[in-house]
Order: structure tokens, then C-alpha cells, then sequence
């Protein structure tokens, strides 16, 4: 498999250094070559593409120019923001008239627009075929297999459309998929692509926490076990913040980058995924998962014993009629 | 001829090209006025001569308005499926296609022809196809290689006064049978 | 020698404002070949029509130009000003100096400029017209009427009183359309089938009009007076002379659970069926999708596995090979009334439209339409009334209503208001409440058009009489929570958000042309908007018409409205038929293509190209009987004056009256004028 350009962004190298180390490892097992781009800058998500048209759609060209240059036709851009700022400015100069000369001047560079940006939903949706098949022969039980795990999309994975295009704007299924292809249970819930609050984490937190309730509630309230995230803020949002949201007593949902989970349907451990870098602590949800998954193989192993016992016994029987 | 279209000369010394289009009474005639009705401004360039339908265009209509002064021309008819005599708007696309191909050949700047589509609704598309051949032909600056097309003789108008009466094969033809 | 006469009306100020008027019949003045050139206020009014009439007898004028409106709008009144005054009337043209020019530039001196070039164009052009009569064409006194909705209904009717024959095809089963599913009318909550029925069995039962149901348009052909349509009579499998609507093979059939499209999906019908009790005919239909013992055939068995509903006729009037039929229908005229159909908000959608996912894309059993709850109130319905959920059958007690659901919503494709649903919002809220005392009925609303008489007054009464609580704002999701269906909205006029757990939820979906529109308007040569919705021919003073002469449109086809607008509309086609009917032969204007004898060369490419088959060959003879040659010949009957034969003519032996080579060269040649 050819190499993808990896563009981490901001956010992969810093706050949200789990998703990149987890999706590192997920890569490498299933054959990804990740190459990060040489030379990667801003591409203006928090204000850029607020200030001002051209500039919102320089600052990401330039790292798509710096990919092509490099020989790639594939980006992977995880986060969720840049992802979204990536693909607006390929569709940008790909329709606005007079863009698609401009933008080389602009960035001193020649630019054909011509890869493709992909998210790590995406990737791993693509990939469910061989996380499937890695998933049957893993050495350790999986951990994962039968939890309920809610989808959580949030607001730029899938909007709009027309940037986006590879899933249902309201109602999407690719992360789904891929919870499916670990082995676990996708539960059909209300929240998938409700805010979470965004960038007002620090500005608005009130608003952020009422949001983040309303979303961790109903994902509870369909019984999810944990919430499968994809975008470094929502997970801030959800997970860093939940402390403040959790009602006395309640019992925390634990929030993973979707490249966590597929990282311990795999047989990776916690550790090398970077689980203990969030705030809701994983490892009492991570004991349960593996005691659970290891009650269930001896629970097999022993209706499997049942089942061959009754079978010689009944065998028995017949030679002993005839 | 360079392909990029020359814009730095035309519009500084005033030239404003003159227009003839060739356009459909069913569609792109009322769309046409449908533009006038809702009062959508346009340039001034364009003469209209209405046909029944593109179906009636005769290629020599274009050649005989390049020859008499026009800088560009226009067919504009209705939209494929939806011609009001079923099918002249097929006869005309082709007629057309294969037409724009000679005038290439014979060094027409093909830039100078522009072939639309405008339905009866559509007024703001004939404004914008209006302007856009408006543009083009202005870029593309006047039409002077016209003199060459008209025979010696034909009493070719100056802007100044009228044309002597031309004979055009069918009045010719008429008159020689008569 | 040309003596034409030029007048340039100012249009009161529609032309005057931009173009120099008295500069424009200055100029023409001394044009070689006009003899008189005038300019007045407002040429189409009696004074102008006088002066023009004055200045043909007193000038001897060959021709006239009037610079002013389209000829779309006048050409007709001043042809028949000239033909008044002697003057063969196809020697008068119009130069478009307002349409064309004055409406549409804003600089005097160019529009001026422009109006000359415009008026000396069609002036050349008028030196080669010639003094044509009109050509006479018989007319079949019969009218089409498509679709047997309430529109198509009351043309049908208003054209068989009138005296002549009517046949009126309907696509369904029965006749009555969509008000056949609605309860209660607004604005006077009078019963919808009790109304309608009546109309439809006068239909069924009138000498003159004789109908087709499960019927499609498969081919038309022809021209104004003179069409000939194909009807494709779809296999029944019963015969509708012998049934007699005991309705016994509908009782014997044993798939019962095939969802009702009468029922908008909230009941259940048999495969062989009638869709509502009152149906006209009162003929059932086989349907072969879901029958059992055609679902046996299609899977190649040998046996048909069932038959039951034959065996229970006792007409013996149902037979599975039947096929789909053709009949062919001579008509003079055809109103297309095909009524429309709602926005469907599921994820699968025409080109163009989103459906709802934020509002459940249809998934969600409470949630339901605008004709899903008429068939809820309906004492006919699955309910028998009561308005009860779909998902448990329990009474909703708090019922949210959605305006504007596709409608309104350029994001979702359609960016029209359609017209019907803040009144039958209303009127669906006091059903609600009248029928579930202790209810709440909420509205979110954006606007409220209640424009026509009571309308208003209706509405009103919904909010201060029965107490629907109305909220400005748009809702943003409806998703299912358990028992209930949360609805997130905004209200505007207080700033809040709104969360309301509703038991149901009623969508106001937009009113869409129906399926298949396009291709029924490719047959008739009628052309649709954006939308799908016909086109008329003028949208203030032809609202009746289509461009393609003898094609008519009424009702929801051509753009959304209520019952009292799409009767209005259809008895004004009503009208138009009757009018066009009124004599015996049509008068058609001689825009015909003529051939040369002398020189046609017999080579038949006009033959090829005509879309009409207007052109035949014929032999020539000479004096002696020897037959000399091959040449075309033109019907004028059917000719239809497109033009192509003439532009594929090797030898220039065709010509098109009013359109003639001579005449277009000479419009060409006047560019040499330009300044």
C-alpha cells in the first residue's frame, strides 16, 4: 500500500497526543504507511477561515501543495477541524472561479489540485475489511467484543455535505461501521451529530457542559458503555470536562479516539494507545472489558466441552442399540 | 492566435462589438423578453433576428453577418428534449458543431460564436449569455477579416449609408426562374 | 416599390423613459422604402389603432412596423388593425423596442441607437413580406383531459356540458385524487369525499365523457384540432363490463397486509382492490406487484398458486392474462390536471432534494404527513376517525405541527412557498382539538398565508377558538425518546429554545408536481419549470394556457394551490376548450413551408428532417402525362412552420412563409447600418 501524507496538525502533536499515538500504532498494524509532510503548517481552523476567504483557503493549500509536492495523492488529516479546512479549500479552488490560479501565486508554489483528504474515520472504514479479518485471529480475546459503544460524529466530520461527501449528513454510519468491524455493538442513539460546544470550551463552558450533558445522558440512556470519538475537541469536551457534568455518584463514561478502539479490538495494549493520557480514567473500564472477555472464552471453551461430551455420549448410545 | 483572450487593447479605445444572434421564438425569444419584463439590464450589443426555430438557422446566415459587420454572433434555441417542433434544435446543434469546426478552418476565431441553450424561463441566463459574448467579442476586438468575406462587388455598407440591394442566391435563383 | 408606414409607441413611459421615440420615427422617416414614420403614446389603444389605420388608407402603405412591446403581446391587435384598414395583415411586423431595448438598457443614447438599428431591421424585412391568407384547418371536437383529480374533474365536466365529448384518463384506479383522502375542507370544515363525490359520479355518469382509469398517455401526436393520442389502458385482469363491484373477490383474497396507498401507508389493502369505498368506478384492480399468484409467475412456477379471487366471481369477470392495452383517442384539445404529490422526506430522492434526516427521513412512526393525518380524522380511515399513533394506536395527548417542511428551504431544494399548508395546519389543529378535548395542538410556524376569502379568519379561529398554541421558529430535530418524540424548536418572538416531548408530530411537506411529470411533458410538448411544475404560457394574462397551442393546464400541476383555485383554473380551461370548439374550421396562421416545383430537385432531405411527416413525395408530370420527376410537397395542414426543411434544402426549393430566406437576409443586411 502506497504511503498517505499525514497531516496532524495543532492538536495530534499536543492536546490531543493520544489520537495520534493510538493511530500510529493502528497503522502500522494494519500496513498504513503514514508520512508526515515535511514542512506542515497552521491550516487556519480556529480563525483563519473567519478572517478572511483567501486566507482560509491559503493556509490549507498550502500544506495540500506541500503533500503534492511530496509525491502523495492521499492526505489523512484526523482532526476533525483541519479535516473539514483541508477539504473546504479543495473544493473551493476546485469551483470558485479564477481560485485555482490565484492560490499558486498566493502560496509561491505550483498547486494542481489534485489529493484527495481523508479523515481517520474514513481510513478506518476503508480498512474495516482487514480489521475484521486481524480481529478473528488476535491472540487475546477481544475486549471489545459485544459492548455497546456509542458513535459520537459531532459537527465537522460529516458537514456539510458538500465538503464532506462520504457519509449521511444527518444520520451517519461510517464510525458505526467501523465499531461494528471491531466486533462491538453500535447503538442506534439521538446525539451523533449534535454540537458538543466546540472552541466555547474555554469562552462559554457553561454552554459547552450543557451540551456535553445532554449528549453523554442520551448515550447512557441507550446503554453505551463508552462513546467513540473522532475529533480532538470533541474529546476534550466530552472527556476533559465530563467531571464538571457528572451528576454526585454517577458512574463516568469513558470517552476513546476511534484509533484507541480499533487499537484494542486489535490486541494492542492501553498503554501503547495512549489511554492513560485521558481524564476519565480507562483502566476500570479496560479491567472490566478483559475480564469479561475472558470469562466469555472459558464460557465458550466449556459449551464447546458440553457440547462435544453430549455428542460422544449420544454416539456411545447408538453402538451400544445397534 | 494566442489562446488566452487579449484584454488589455479593446475596451481603451472604445470599440464595442456588434451582435447579431439568431434565437428561437418559443424559447429563447420569450426568454428574452421574459428578461425585458423583469427588467434584467443587459448590454446593448446584441441584435436580435427571430426564427421560428434554430432548426431554420442556415450556417450562411452567420457567414452573411460576419460579411455585413457583425463582430459575433449568437444561436441560442431551446433545450434539448424540449424544442416546441420536437427536433429543430437537434438539426441545429449539429449543423452548428460541424459549422463552428470550418469557421476554425477558415481562421474565424471560434470565440466569436457563442451556441446556447435558453428556455422560455430563463430570462437571467439570456442576460448572462448576453454579457458573456459581450465580453468575449469585445476582448477579441473587431472583426475586420469580414471584407475579405464579401465578393467584390456586393456593395458592402459602410456604417455611413445604406447597401446597395444584394442578390442572394434564392433572389437570384427566383429572378432567373421568373 | 415599398410604401411602409413606421410608428414607434412611447408606451406610455415604458419605452419613452429610455428610447427617444420621436428620434426613432425621425430616423425611419427618410429609410428608403418608408413612407410615413409617426411615433404616439400608446399605439395598442383605440386613438393609435385609429392613427395607424389612418396613415395605411391615407399613405397607400405596402406594409407597416410597429416599434413597441413583443409581438408575443400585440402582434395579433395590430394585424388585425391593418386587416380593419385593408391592409393584408401579414404585411404587418413588430420591432421589440421594449422587451428588447427599453426595459433592458439604461443609457438613452444607446437604447435610442438600438431601437433604430431594431425598427430598420424589421422594416427590411417587411420590403419581402408577402399578403398571405390564413389557412383553415378542421377541428375534432373532442377534449383530453388528463388526470381525474378535482381539477380534472371539473374541466371534464364543464366541457361535456357544453356539448361536446370529453375523455378524461386517470393513472390510478378511481377517480377523485388527492381530495378523496382529505377529511374536512378549509375554510367551512365541509367533508371532503361528501363534496366531491357527487362530482365524480356526474363524471362517470355524463353522456359526453367517457373515462379511462389505470390508464397512462403513451404517445401523442399531432397539432391543435388535429391530435391523435395513444392510451396505454393498463391489464386490470378485470373486466370492467362484466364486474358488477360485489366486492366478493376482495373479501376472498388472502394478501391482506399490502400497505394502502389511499391510506397514505396507514392501512392495509388486498391485492385485488378498490382504494376507498366510494371509488368511481367501483371496479377493482389487480395488483400484480403484490399478488400472490403473479409473484408465483414471475418466479417461473408451473402452477399459479393462487386464483382465489377468481373462483369467488361469480360475473367471471377477472382473468390474470390479461395485457396492458392500447387506445387511440382523435381529440381537438387537451387540459393536463395531474395534480401533485408531497415532498416524501426519506433519505431516497429525486435529483435536487435532501430529504430530512434531522427530522428522522420518515423513519420515525409518529412522525407523519400532512395526508397521513387526513386519512387519521378521516371516519373512513384506518382509525375510523380517532386520531390515534401509528406506532401503539394510543390517543396522542400533545400533537406538534410543522410548517414549512421542504417548503421555503432552498438548502433542501425547493425555495417556493406552496401555498396550502398554514391552513391546513390550522385546520388540522382543530380537528385535533375537537376530536382530543384535553390536547395540545403547537404549531411552529415561520409565517402564517392565510390570503383568500375566510382564510384569515379561519386560521385565527384554530389559535383564540380552539386554543392551538402557535410558535414563530423553526424546528431543528425530531428524534424518538422512548415513548415520546422530542421536537427541538426555536421560538423567535421569546428568544427560548423549545423542547417539547410530543406524542406525535404532523410535517407539512411541500406540494410537488407528480412523478413523471417531465415525460408527460415531453409528449405534449409542454415545457416544465425548475421544478417540474408546467409551464403557462404567460404567467399574469394566460395563466391557462401552455406554449404549445391546444394544450391546457389546471390545478396543482402547474403550481401549488388549493380546491377553489384548481376548480377556477379548470373551469377556465373549461372556457378555452369550449371557445376553441366554437367554430368549425381553425383559422392557422400560414407560417407553412411552400415548395418551388421548378427547382426541387427531389432529393427528400426535407422529408428526413421534418418532425411533423408533413412532407411527401410527388411525381410531376408534363403536359403529355409523362410523369418528368420527383418533388416534394408540403402538407399545410400539418406543417408546422419550423424552418428545417428550408435549411437542409440543397437546391433553396422550400420556403417558409413568413420566415423566407429573402426575408431573413434582408434583416441580416440591415446591420450594415449600424452606427
Amino acid at each position: 500500500m502506497t504511503d498517505v501524507a499525514y497531516y496532524p496538525g495543532c492538536s495530534l502533536h499536543g492536546t490531543s497526543r493520544e489520537f495520534d499515538e493510538s493511530l500510529r500504532a493502528v497503522a502500522a498494524e494494519l500496513g498504513i504507511g503514514l508520512a508526515e509532510i515535511a514542512d506542515w503548517s497552521c491550516c487556519g481552523a480556529s480563525s483563519g477561515h473567519t478572517t478572511d476567504h483567501l486566507l482560509g483557503v491559503a493556509l490549507p493549500a498550502r500544506n495540500l501543495a506541500l503533500a503534492e509536492a511530496q509525491g502523495f495523492d492521499t492526505v489523512l488529516a484526523p482532526c476533525a477541524a483541519c479535516y473539514n479546512r483541508l477539504s473546504a479549500a479543495r473544493l473551493a479552488i476546485a469551483t470558485e472561479d479564477g481560485l485555482a490560479e490565484r492560490i499558486p501565486d498566493v502560496l509561491g508554489r505550483p498547486f494542481a489540485n489534485s489529493v484527495e483528504v481523508h479523515n481517520a474515520v474514513e481510513l478506518l472504514r476503508d480498512a474495516s475489511a482487514t480489521i475484521e479479518q486481524k480481529v478473528a485471529v488476535a491472540v487475546a480475546p477481544n475486549p471489545l467484543k459485544g459492548v455497546k459503544l456509542a458513535a459520537y460524529y459531532g459537527c465537522l466530520l460529516v458537514r456539510p455535505f458538500e465538503v464532506c461527501g462520504y457519509d449521511d449528513p444527518e444520520q451517519p454510519t461510517s464510525m458505526d461501521d467501523v465499531i461494528e468491524a471491531c466486533g462491538a455493538d453500535a447503538v442506534d442513539w439521538d446525539m451523533k451529530v449534535e454540537c458538543c460546544g466546540g472552541a466555547f470550551s474555554v469562552s462559554r463552558t457553561a454552554s459547552v457542559l450543557r451540551l456535553g450533558r445532554a449528549i453523554i445522558e442520551n448515550a447512557r440512556s441507550h446503554s453505551a458503555e463508552a462513546i467513540i470519538v473522532a475529533c480532538p475537541l470533541c474529546h476534550s469536551n466530552l472527556d476533559l470536562r465530563q467531571k464538571a457534568m457528572a451528576r454526585r455518584g454517577e458512574e463516568p463514561l469513558p470517552i476513546l479516539f476511534v484509533t484507541e478502539m480499533v487499537g484494542l479490538a486489535l490486541g494492542l495494549a492501553p498503554a501503547d494507545l495512549g489511554m492513560s493520557r485521558h481524564f476519565v480514567d480507562t483502566a476500570p473500564f479496560m479491567t472490566r472489558l478483559v475480564k469479561q472477555a475472558a470469562e466469555r472464552v472459558v464460557a465458550e471453551k466449556l459449551a464447546k466441552e458440553e457440547a462435544a461430551a453430549k455428542a460422544a455420549a449420544r454416539a456411545e448410545k447408538q453402538k451400544v442399540s445397534a | 492566435m494566442s489562446d488566452a483572450i487579449d484584454t488589455s487593447g479593446a475596451a481603451a479605445n472604445g470599440f464595442e462589438p456588434r451582435i447579431t444572434a439568431f434565437v428561437c421564438n418559443w424559447c429563447t425569444y420569450t426568454g428574452a423578453d421574459l428578461a425585458g419584463t423583469s427588467r434584467l439590464h443587459m448590454a446593448s450589443n446584441v441584435r436580435i433576428i427571430r426564427l421560428p426555430c434554430t432548426g431554420r438557422i442556415d450556417p450562411l446566415f452567420i457567414i452573411k453577418a460576419f460579411e455585413r459587420g457583425a463582430d459575433g454572433v449568437i444561436v441560442s434555441g431551446c433545450h434539448p428534449a424540449d424544442c416546441h417542433y420536437t427536433t429543430g434544435n437537434y438539426h441545429a446543434r449539429r449543423r452548428f458543431a460541424v459549422f463552428h469546426d470550418i469557421m476554425e478552418f477558415i481562421g474565424v476565431d471560434p470565440r466569436r460564436m457563442t451556441f446556447s441553450w435558453v428556455s422560455a424561463s430563463e430570462g437571467a441566463k439570456w442576460r448572462d449569455v448576453v454579457n458573456e459574448a459581450v465580453t468575449n467579442v469585445r476582448a477579441l476586438g473587431p472583426f475586420d477579416a469580414y471584407r475579405a468575406l464579401a465578393p467584390e462587388d456586393a456593395g458592402v455598407a459602410t456604417p455611413a449609408g445604406p447597401a446597395a440591394e444584394v442578390a442572394t442566391p434564392a433572389a437570384t435563383a427566383k429572378a432567373e426562374a421568373s | 416599390m415599398s410604401r411602409i408606414g413606421v410608428f414607434v409607441c412611447h408606451c406610455g413611459e415604458n419605452i419613452a423613459r429610455t428610447v427617444d421615440c420621436a428620434a426613432v420615427a425621425e430616423a425611419l422617416k427618410d429609410h428608403p422604402g418608408v413612407a410615413v414614420a409617426e411615433d404616439y403614446k400608446y399605439m395598442c389603444s383605440d386613438p393609435g389603432q385609429a392613427l395607424v389605420k389612418k396613415a395605411i388608407e391615407d399613405n397607400n402603405l405596402t406594409g407597416v412596423v410597429i416599434a413597441a412591446c413583443s409581438p408575443h403581446m400585440h402582434e395579433k391587435t395590430f394585424r388585425r388593425a391593418c386587416d380593419q384598414a385593408g391592409l393584408n395583415k401579414f404585411m404587418c411586423e413588430m420591432a421589440n423596442v421594449r422587451e428588447h431595448c427599453s426595459w433592458i438598457h439604461e443609457d438613452r443614447g444607446e437604447a435610442t441607437d438600438k431601437a433604430i438599428d431594431i425598427t430598420r431591421t424589421i422594416v427590411e424585412k417587411v420590403k419581402h413580406n408577402r399578403p398571405l391568407e390564413s389557412i383553415h384547418i378542421p377541428v375534432t371536437k373532442r377534449a383530453l383531459v388528463i388526470g381525474g383529480g378535482i381539477a380534472g374533474i371539473q374541466a371534464a365536466l364543464d366541457i361535456a356540458d357544453g356539448g361536446h365529448e370529453v375523455v378524461l384518463i386517470e393513472k390510478e384506479a378511481s377517480i377523485g385524487g388527492h381530495m378523496s383522502q382529505l377529511s374536512e375542507t378549509f375554510p367551512t370544515l365541509d367533508c371532503s369525499q361528501c363534496i366531491l363525490t357527487p362530482r365524480m359520479v356526474e363524471a362517470y355518469q355524463h353522456p359526453n365523457i367517457k373515462l379511462h382509469t389505470w390508464s397512462e398517455v403513451e404517445k401523442v401526436e399531432g397539432y391543435i384540432g388535429n391530435f391523435e393520442v395513444t392510451i396505454r389502458k393498463k391489464a386490470r385482469s378485470v373486466d370492467e363490463d362484466l364486474c358488477n363491484g360485489c366486492g366478493d373477490c376482495q373479501a376472498a383474497c388472502p394478501a391482506k397486509r399490502i400497505p394502502s396507498e389511499f391510506e397514505a401507508g396507514l392501512g392495509k389493502r388486498t391485492a385485488i382492490y378498490v382504494p376507498f369505498p366510494q371509488a368511481v368506478p367501483n371496479i377493482p384492480v389487480l395488483d400484480r406487484e403484490n399478488c400472490t399468484l403473479f409473484k408465483g409467475r414471475r418466479k417461473g412456477l408451473a402452477k399459479d398458486v393462487c386464483g382465489k379471487c377468481k373462483e369467488a366471481c361469480l360475473k367471471a369477470a377477472i382473468d390474470f392474462d390479461t395485457e396492458d392495452t392500447f387506445v387511440t383517442e382523435a381529440v381537438g384539445a387537451i387540459v393536463v390536471a395531474t395534480g401533485f404529490k408531497l415532498y416524501d422526506i426519506g433519505r431516497e430522492q429525486p435529483e435536487g432534494l435532501k430529504g430530512y434526516g434531522e427530522y428522522g427521513y420518515g423513519e420515525v412512526p409518529d412522525v407523519i404527513d400532512g395526508l397521513q393525518f387526513e386519512r387519521l380524522a378521516s371516519a373512513s380511515g384506518p382509525t375510523e376517525g380517532a386520531i390515534l399513533r401509528p406506532s401503539d394506536g394510543k390517543e396522542p395527548k400533545t400533537v406538534v405541527f410543522v410548517h414549512c417542511v421542504g417548503s421555503r428551504d432552498p438548502e433542501k431544494g425547493i425555495s417556493y412557498c406552496s401555498k396550502i399548508c398554514c391552513m391546513y395546519n390550522a385546520k388540522h389543529a382543530m380537528l385535533y382539538k375537537h376530536k382530543v378535548h384535553d390536547g395540545r395542538a403547537i404549531a411552529f410556524y415561520m409565517d402564517i398565508r392565510a390570503a383568500g376569502k375566510g382564510y384569515d379568519e379561519f386560521s385565527r379561529r384554530a389559535i383564540e377558538e380552539d386554543g392551538a398554541e402557535y410558535v414563530r421558529g423553526r424546528v431543528s430535530r425530531i428524534f424518538r425518546e422512548g415513548d415520546k418524540v422530542k421536537v427541538w424548536g426555536y421560538d423567535t418572538l421569546s428568544g427560548e429554545q423549545v423542547v417539547i416531548d410530543a406524542d406525535m408530530v404532523v410535517l407539512a411537506t411541500a406540494m410537488r408536481p407528480q412523478d413523471g411529470i417531465r415525460e408527460l411533458a415531453q409528449k405534449l410538448s409542454v415545457s416544465t419549470d425548475e421544478h417540474g411544475f408546467i409551464n403557462e404560457a404567460h404567467p399574469k394574462l394566460r395563466p391557462v394556457e401552455t406554449n404549445t397551442a391546444g394544450v391546457f393546464v389546471a390545478g396543482a400541476c402547474q403550481a401549488p394551490r388549493d380546491i377553489p383555485d384548481a376548480v377556477a383554473m379548470a373551469s377556465a380551461t373549461g372556457a378555452k376548450v369550449l371557445g376553441l370548439f366554437s367554430a368549425d374550421e381553425l383559422e392557422r396562421e400560414p407560417a407553412v413551408a411552400v415548395v418551388d416545383e421548378n427547382t426541387c430537385i427531389g432529393c427528400m432531405r426535407c422529408e428526413l428532417v421534418c418532425p411533423y411527416g408533413a412532407i411527401e413525395q410527388r411525381e410531376i408530370c408534363a403536359v403529355d402525362g409523362h410523369v418528368c420527376g420527383q418533388v416534394a410537397y408540403v402538407n399545410p395542414g400539418v406543417c408546422q412552420g419550423c424552418g428545417t426543411c428550408q435549411a437542409v434544402c440543397l437546391s433553396k426549393s422550400v420556403e417558409l412563409q413568413t420566415f423566407t430566406d429573402e426575408q431573413i437576409f434582408s434583416e441580416i443586411n440591415a446591420l450594415a447600418y449600424w452606427e
